[in-house]
This record gives structure tokens, sequence and C-alpha cells, in this order.
């Protein structure tokens, strides 16, 4: 599977996701910068963390109407695979190649900590190696991560099942006290109707080596790879 | 010369802060007057910031040199090999005035400048600690500086993406006029690739690249090398502003251009700007340089060539790249949307000369700039000392209930969990971080080999005051120590050394004294001090702070699977204590936060045996015997038990037996070098048992892990039965208490 990680000024996780694709699951990868306008052979595009120009204006504003983010509509439109994570996330929701927004930490301050994540949907490329109801342990690390949306669109995802992962406690519960930003609903990763495009505030990049403190992480990675098995070996859960 | 700025007289170099000797000495070195222009060169270069006037000669005792030294002393910072081809590039720094006039942005613009001193070198920074220091949080004062350097921190550092992974917070009233913000840094280059500031090769092309230059700043390394009085904030302007996403830029850019290999030199613009760099980087080469101000990126009008030469701007750096490589240069500081600005060229000669549309502003021999006199001022010891040394603790009554201390103690501000800071740094980008903060040391993997760093710092400020020598001597072994525990071998060592006004013989004894300890400890422990920075006048209104040295040191692990962290990992290990037996409640935190005292004497610190227990810990985790290990410091043998109870996911108790000594609350409390807590695994502690006695030092199994209670007996006694969950709630709650 060929994977393509962007780069904007001010990336950072980059380097983290191109690793563990690299080393960790030896696959093919290369950066793309913000200027280009052309994904060409890529299988799955990341957008990864950071702060995108900063964040200047709000997070993910200026690289949501970036150059690369307009060749991604085409690429999307064509039915490649792309995973924002933290900032990439709220590209993705500021491109509106997702809804929502994502807001200010409720507490105001950054948070960097381990979370708990329940899967709700495992009909995703990104999560078909899951099981439904599963508890993922990844890090979040970002001080506008509140996801919020109105009514209508909050309905409508949770009608269309287009909410995949929520925070939760280590038993899988949905509660207040295992949200660590104050997101609707506990929201913390969403995709869009097609299934294609998953915004997720967590890093699963840092939940790939046992070296790291755990591979939850990589369990998304592994699906995704699971989805290019003719045999669908993989996907049988 | 122009003549478009004030005449320099006598009053105006006074009130630039150079004395009257000193002004006389450059009159006569020109022989002329200089301009206001040259005035300010003088002023900066000449500042006590940034020439170290009164602390080089003592400076000069501290081992500099390593089988493994790469870089001492004297550059952006100082490197060591690492192996596998690898160096670390690391140094820790002040940014303490800045901090207390504007906490967020002196917070702030003390990580930046940090990371860009690491940079420079070529190195790309991994890890970020933070030494800080605070009065006493029932001040609100102190709630808002608190909250406004570690918000600063957490801004820059994850903003750049370097992650935060370690450091200390300490409080004490001393502070609460003069906060401590030091900031260490660690990087990674390839060790045939560190670029160093200099400016070879007359004839090479002069480069300003990164940020534009405002009038932000201005006399930023004078005001950092003065007292305050009761006026501080008034000197708000003189602190810099920090756009970390132009930081992030700049590295990428910095670290893309040098892998081209144009690069012939490069130093950050910190203090004093580019007034620094255009007299620092010709002076290390023996070459002149010559530059034309107008040139320089503005984002301001109107500027005279003083304010460009003294502006302190952040994000900004001089670099002189080889002669016909100028393009390579332009274009990939285009590709990251930075300036990047041809202003000058080297010369031969040895003058620096800046230049204003032509017109020559000014002119001065570098060597000059960048050898400021040194002093030798006279050093006193400070007279309350003796008083205050033969106080013996033991007079004072014991508590009644030794948990109910112990439980006090945990939740005292600067023993208790720093999760409230931390979890607002990101520890973990770059995938590094293998031990997170928390443990006695952090540890960060080297991608592509086996090996690992560990990092930490520390340094008591009581310790210090009480015994200068030996409190600075025993900072030195407990970072060492700290590394150990992480089953790395220390491997180098930066200081920051922050005190009061130097000009006070009391205060400059504390610092005479103190480098001596440090001298001393790390010849015998064979750590070279690679780097560094002494921040004076840390005092207001005539209180000065503890004095207060802050050691980084900076292990390897040829192993890192073989690491261990300083909470109990299950039921049933065995637990010892390694070290000497001897302590005292002098200058302990037991002592502050039970009695509010800073009094007595110190325990009595054996560098030989320092030796062998740190070696011995590194032994018993590389031979992975070793469940959990923890350095006993603050709070003592007690504390380090608890802490080994409670700072891990899961609370785990432990039933320990200590020797009885004069009086109970020593055995608990009671502070000394050289000692560690120590789990194993019940099936092989024989083993450890073997390798303890090849190791020579003293040592005892005091006890094992296990149930929901820490209880702890001296002699026969029990003297502690505590739930271990009330433990961690007291240390949870202690500091983050005061911050919700």
């Amino acid at each position: 599977m060929r994977f393509g990680v962007v780069v904007f000024p001010g990336t950072w996780s980059d380097c983290d996701f191109h690793y563990v694709v690299s080393e960790v699951l030896h696959q093919p990868v290369r950066y793309v910068w913000h200027r280009e306008r052309e994904l060409g052979q890529l299988d799955c595009v990341i957008l990864p963390g950071g702060f995108s120009y900063g964040d200047y204006l709000r997070a993910g504003a200026v690289a949501g109407r970036s150059p690369v983010v307009e060749a991604l509509r085409d690429f999307v439109g064509r039915g490649g695979l792309v995973l924002g994570s933290c900032n990439g996330f709220q590209i993705l929701c500021e491109a509106g190649l997702l809804p929502g927004v994502l807001t200010r930490n409720e507490c105001l301050q950054y948070r960097c900590q381990s979370t708990h994540l329940v899967v709700e949907n495992v009909d995703t490329p990104f999560t078909r190696g899951l099981r439904a109801g599963q508890v993922l342990t990844m890090p979040i690390s970002h001080g506008e991560g509140k996801y919020y949306a109105d009514a209508e669109t909050l309905a409508r995802l949770k009608q269309q099942n287009l909410i995949v992962f929520r925070y939760a406690s280590a038993d899988g519960k949905v509660t207040k006290a295992s949200n660590p930003n104050g997101s609707l609903d506990n929201i913390a990763g969403i995709v869009n109707p097609e299934g294609t495009v998953l915004g997720m505030m967590p890093h699963p990049e840092r939940a790939s080596e046992t070296a790291m403190g755990g591979t939850d992480g990589l369990l998304m990675f592994q699906s995704l790879l699971g989805t290019l098995v003719e045999d669908g070996t993989f996907l049988k859960r | 010369m122009t003549g478009a700025e004030p005449k320099v007289t006598l009053d105006l170099a006074l009130d630039a802060g150079l004395t009257a000797e000193e002004y006389d000495r450059i009159l006569s070195q020109l022989g002329r007057e200089p301009t206001y222009a040259e005035l300010g060169l003088f002023s900066a270069l000449w500042s006590e910031h940034c020439a170290y006037k009164h602390s080089r000669v003592f400076l000069a005792r501290l081992p500099q040199r390593g089988p493994h030294v790469l870089q001492g002393p004297g550059e952006n910072a100082g490197a060591i090999d690492i192996g596998d081809g690898w160096a670390v590039v690391f140094k820790i720094e002040s940014h303490n005035h800045p901090s207390f006039i504007e906490p967020f942005q002196g917070a702030a613009t003390g990580v930046g400048g940090i990371l860009r001193d690491i940079f420079t070198m070529g190195a790309r920074p991994i890890a970020i600690l933070d030494s800080l220091r605070f009065g006493e949080l029932d001040n609100p004062k102190t709630l808002r500086l608190v909250n406004g350097v570690v918000s600063g921190i957490s801004w820059y550092g994850n903003c750049f993406g370097c992650p935060t992974v370690g450091g200390e917070i300490a409080f004490a009233p001393e502070y609460a006029g003069n906060p401590l913000v030091n900031v260490m840094c660690v990087g990674l280059v390839r060790a045939d690739q560190i670029v160093r500031a200099r400016a070879d090769g007359p004839g090479n092309p002069v480069f300003y690249v990164g940020n534009k230059t405002g009038r932000d700043g201005i006399h930023g390394a004078t005001m950092a090398s003065a007292t305050f009085d009761g006026h501080a904030e008034e000197r708000r302007p003189t602190v810099q502003v920090g756009d970390p996403f132009t930081e992030k830029l700049l590295l990428e850019a910095c670290l893309e251009v040098m892998r081209t290999g144009a690069v012939v030199g490069l130093q950050d613009m910190g203090a004093a700007g580019l007034a620094c760099c255009t007299a620092e980087m010709p002076a290390r080469s023996g070459t002149g340089m010559d530059v034309e101000l107008s040139r320089v990126p503005q984002r301001e009008t109107g500027m005279t060539p003083y304010e460009i030469l003294l502006s302190e701007s952040q994000e900004r750096m001089l670099l002189v790249a080889a002669r016909g490589r100028e393009e390579e240069v332009r274009r990939i500081f285009a590709r990251w949307e930075l300036e990047a600005v041809e202003i000058g060229r080297v010369t031969e000669g040895g003058e620096l000369t800046a230049r204003l549309n032509g017109e020559v502003v000014a002119r001065v021999p570098v060597d000059l700039l960048a050898e400021a006199p040194k002093y030798r001022k006279p050093t006193t010891e400070l007279s309350e000392l003796a008083e205050r040394r033969a106080f013996d603790p033991l007079t004072l009554p014991e508590p009644r209930d030794y948990g109910d201390a112990l439980i006090g103690l945990l939740g005292s501000p600067t023993i208790a969990s720093k999760e409230w800071a931390f979890r607002q740094y990101d520890q973990q980008v770059g995938i590094n971080t293998v031990i997170l903060p928390g443990s006695d040391a952090a540890v960060l993997r080297v991608k592509g080999t086996r090996r690992a760093l560990a990092v930490s710092t520390d340094g008591n400020g009581r310790h210090v005051f009480l015994d200068p020598r030996q409190g600075a001597a025993m900072a030195v072994c407990e970072a060492a120590r700290n590394v150990c525990c992480s089953g790395a071998e220390p491997r180098g060592v930066t200081d920051c050394m922050n005190f009061g006004s130097p000009e006070r013989p009391e205060i400059l004894w504390q610092f005479s004294e103190a480098i001596e300890g440090i001298s001393l400890a790390c010849r015998a422990l064979e750590l070279p001090v690679v780097g560094g920075n002494v921040s004076f006048y840390n005092e207001t209104s005539g209180q000065a702070i503890l004095p207060t040295p802050i050691i980084g040191v900076v292990g390897v692990l040829d192993d890192a699977s073989l690491r261990a962290t300083q909470w109990f990992k299950g039921p049933g290990h065995r637990v010892a204590l390694l070290g000497p037996a001897s302590v005292s409640l002098g200058g302990s935190e037991y002592l502050w936060a039970r009695h509010r005292r800073l009094a007595g004497r110190l325990a009595s610190l054996d560098f030989e045996v320092e030796r062998r227990v740190q070696r011995a810990v590194r032994a018993a985790v590389s031979a992975g015997l070793v469940t959990a290990a923890h350095d006993c410091s603050e709070g003592g043998v007690a504390v380090a038990l608890a802490e080994s109870c409670v700072t891990g996911r899961a609370v785990m108790g432990c039933e320990a037996t200590l020797v009885t000594t004069d009086r109970t609350d020593l055995a608990l409390f009671g502070e000394g070098p050289s000692r560690v807590v120590i789990a194993v695994e019940a099936a092989r502690a024989r083993e450890f048992e073997g390798l303890m006695a090849e190791s020579a030092i003293p040592w005892r199994w005091i006890g094992t892990t296990g149930g929901e209670r820490l209880v702890i007996r001296v002699g026969p006694q029990m003297v502690v039965d505590v739930d271990a969950g009330q433990l961690g709630r007291a240390w949870r709650s202690g500091f983050e208490g005061h911050m919700a």
C-alpha cells in the first residue's frame, strides 16, 4: 500500500507517521509537500499532527485551503483513503471534507495524555480489523480538540454510523470523566459516509510499537493493509 | 561616521551599564570616543549576561574535557559522542528575568532560545527539560507566574514540536520575587556533521535568516545583568515576543541547508542579537565582518543602527555560507518562506564594520568586543551560616503520627505530582520518549540503533544555601544518579548557575564554592561540563534567591530495552536500599515543610561510595535484575518508598524495615546522598546479592512489595501504616490542588 504523508509548514507528526509506515509496517511512503497538486499513485494520504501555518486564524484553517488539500478533494473523489490525525482532523473539518469543527479544549489548556477509545464503527477500511466495542489506548496531544457539530449534523453522524471513536473509560464506558477535551458526545474520530476519510484527534502513530508503550494504533494500520488482502483473511473478525 | 545619534559621554556609558573603568578602557583601546552604535555593542557584549565578567575566572575550574567530548563550552552548545556515529548536543539556559516580568512570553522565548542553540549545531532537538522555581503557592502572584510560565513553555514547545520530557518544579519563599525558568534542550546530530558558530574564510557571504528585526528585546542582555527594584514590570518592553511557528520553519530550513554542505558557520541571534553574532563569530575564527545594516529585514521603519544591532527579536540566525553557494541558501529558505538576505562578508583584519547605507556607523576590533574585562571580585562567607549550620534539628519535637507526616510531605507542592504541568506539554512528539516524565530520568530511544539517552535535571537551593560546595556537588551526584536509575551511564553535564548579585561578596562566595563543588563532583564521576549558563542578579530589592545551580546530566543506555523506572511493578518483589546509612534532617524538605526551618548540616558525601553505588545500580539494571529503581532525595527513604508505591499506573503497597537511628523522623525523612531504592523479583534475589557483593557498597534488603498499604518499621517498631491509595491522593493533589 502506497502512503503519502503531507507536510505543511508547521507540521510535526510527519516524521513519526513516516517512521511507522516505513519502519514498522514496511510499506512504501513518501512526503507530500503542501504545494503539490498531484497525488499520483498513492493509496492512502495521511494528514499528520502539528500546527500547520502556525494554526493562525483557527487550527487547520489555512491548511484547509492549501493546494494539496484541493488535490485531496479529487483524490477522495477517486476513492483514495485519507487519515487525518490531530491537526489533520482539524484540517479535514476546515476543508469541509468532514463535518463539524474542533474548538478550544473545555479546560482551556493543552492536553497530552493517554486516552481510551471505544470503537463504534468497524465498517471502515481503518477499523475493519477491530471489534465493535473494542477499547483502544492512544495518546492525545492538542489544545483544540473539542469536537462540535450542530444538532442536525450530530443526528446525521449517529444515524449513518459515522462516529468511529469515542473517548471512554478503560472498560469502554462513555463517561464525562473519560472525555479529555469536552468533545460533543465524547467524539474522538469520525468518518465520511463513504468510509474513506477518517479524522481523529488521538495519535495512532504514537501507539504503534511496544517500545512506545502500546500497539493499539498499529491495529488501525493493519486494518488498512488488510483491506488490500484479496482473500480477505484479515477481515474475518 | 553618522551624526544622527547622540554623542557618547561617560554618563551615557554609565547608563548603558558600563563602569567608568570599562569606559576608559574602551577609549584607550579605540583611541577615540565610540559612536553611539559602538557604545551599544560594548554595553551588550560586555554585559554580565554575554561576557561572564564575574564568573569566568571561576568557571575555568570546571572539567571540560573527556574521551567522549566533541564540543566543550564556548559554542552554541556542547556535544558528546554517544556511539554509532551519533552525537548528543545539549545545553541548559536561564530565562529568569524575562519570566518574572512577563511569565508567558519570558518562558516561551526561553524555550525558543535554547532550541535555537541546539539546532544551530546541526542537531534536531529531541527533548526539553524545564527546571522551575517559584515562591510559595499561597501567594496569588505566584499562581499567576506558575500559570504563565507553564503555559508559555507549553505553547512554544508544543507548537514547535519538541517534546518536554522532564525537569522539576520546586517552591520556596526566596524565589517569590525572582522565579527561575531554566530550560535544557537535547538534540541529535551525526557526529561528523556538527556545525559551529564560526566565520571562517574571508570573502564568504554573511546571511541574515529568519524573522524580521523589530524593536523588541533591546537591552535584554543588560536587563538580565542587573537586579530588580520594585518596578520590574516597567521593563516589560525588554522582553521579546516568541513565534514558535517561525522557529519550526527556521529549524527545518537550517537543517536542510546544512545538509547541502553550503554552511560554514551558524549562530543564533539570542542575547544582544546581531551585535553578538557579528562580533563572536569572526572572533572565534580570527576574521572580521563587514555588514550593511540597511539590508537587515525590518518590521518597523526608522530603526537606528543601534536598534538594529541590539534588537533581540526572536527566531533569527546569522549564517556564514561558502562563497559561490549563495543560491542554494536562498532557495532553501525561500522554500520554507523565510527571509535569507546577504548582509555582508567575512573579512580579513579582525574588525567588525557596520554600515548604514554605506556609511560606517561602527568599526571595532572583534577581539576587543568578544574579550570583555574579567573580574575577580572579593568573596566572603555568609555571616549567618555558622549559626544556621549549628542548629540541631533533633532538638525539635517529633511528630505524633509518622503516617500523617509522610502524607503531609507527599502532598507538599515540591514533592507532589507535577502532572498538572506535564499534561500541558507534548511529551511524545518524535516518538522517541520510552520513559515519560514522572520517573527519575526520562529516556529517549535513538532510532536506528539499540541505544537510548537518559536525561535528568536537579538542584536543591536549600542544600546549596547551607553548604554551597557540598550542596552543588550533591546536585551533580543526584542528577547523575537519576540517570543511572534508568540504567544509563552518565556522559556529560550542563549547568545553569542561578545566583544573586555577584557584586556582593557573600553571593560570589556562594557561587565560587558551588563551582568548586560541581568541579569536584564532576572530576570524581569523570563527567565533563560541556556547556551552561550563569544567571546572576536574581534578586529584588536586596532579597536574593537561594543559590541554585541546576545540573543537567545526559547519559547513554547501550541497550534501550534494559531500562528501569521508579515505580513498583508487582507484588512479592524484594526491596533493597543501596548506599550509606548516614542521613541528616539539615536542609531537608521535612525540616522546611514541617518546621519551616532552613538550618542544620548536610549528611556527608563520599564520592567513592557515590561512584560505586551508581555503578552498582547500572550493573543491576543492565543485567535485567531491577523491576524498579528510585533515587532517595527530598523526603528521604520514606518518601522514596511512597513514591515507588504511588507513581506507577497502579498503586502498589510495600512493607519495609529501616535501621534504628537517633530518631524515627531522621530514619524516615533524613536526606543523604548516594542512596537508591531498588526492587528485584524474588526469584532473582540471589543473583542481585552476588552483584552487590561485587560492587563493594553498603546495602541491605529492607522489605517486600505487595498489599495495599505502605508499612514501615524502624527497628522493631511499626511507625507508618497507611493506605497507599491515600498516599497517592495526597501526592496527586498536593500541587494540582493549588492550581485548579
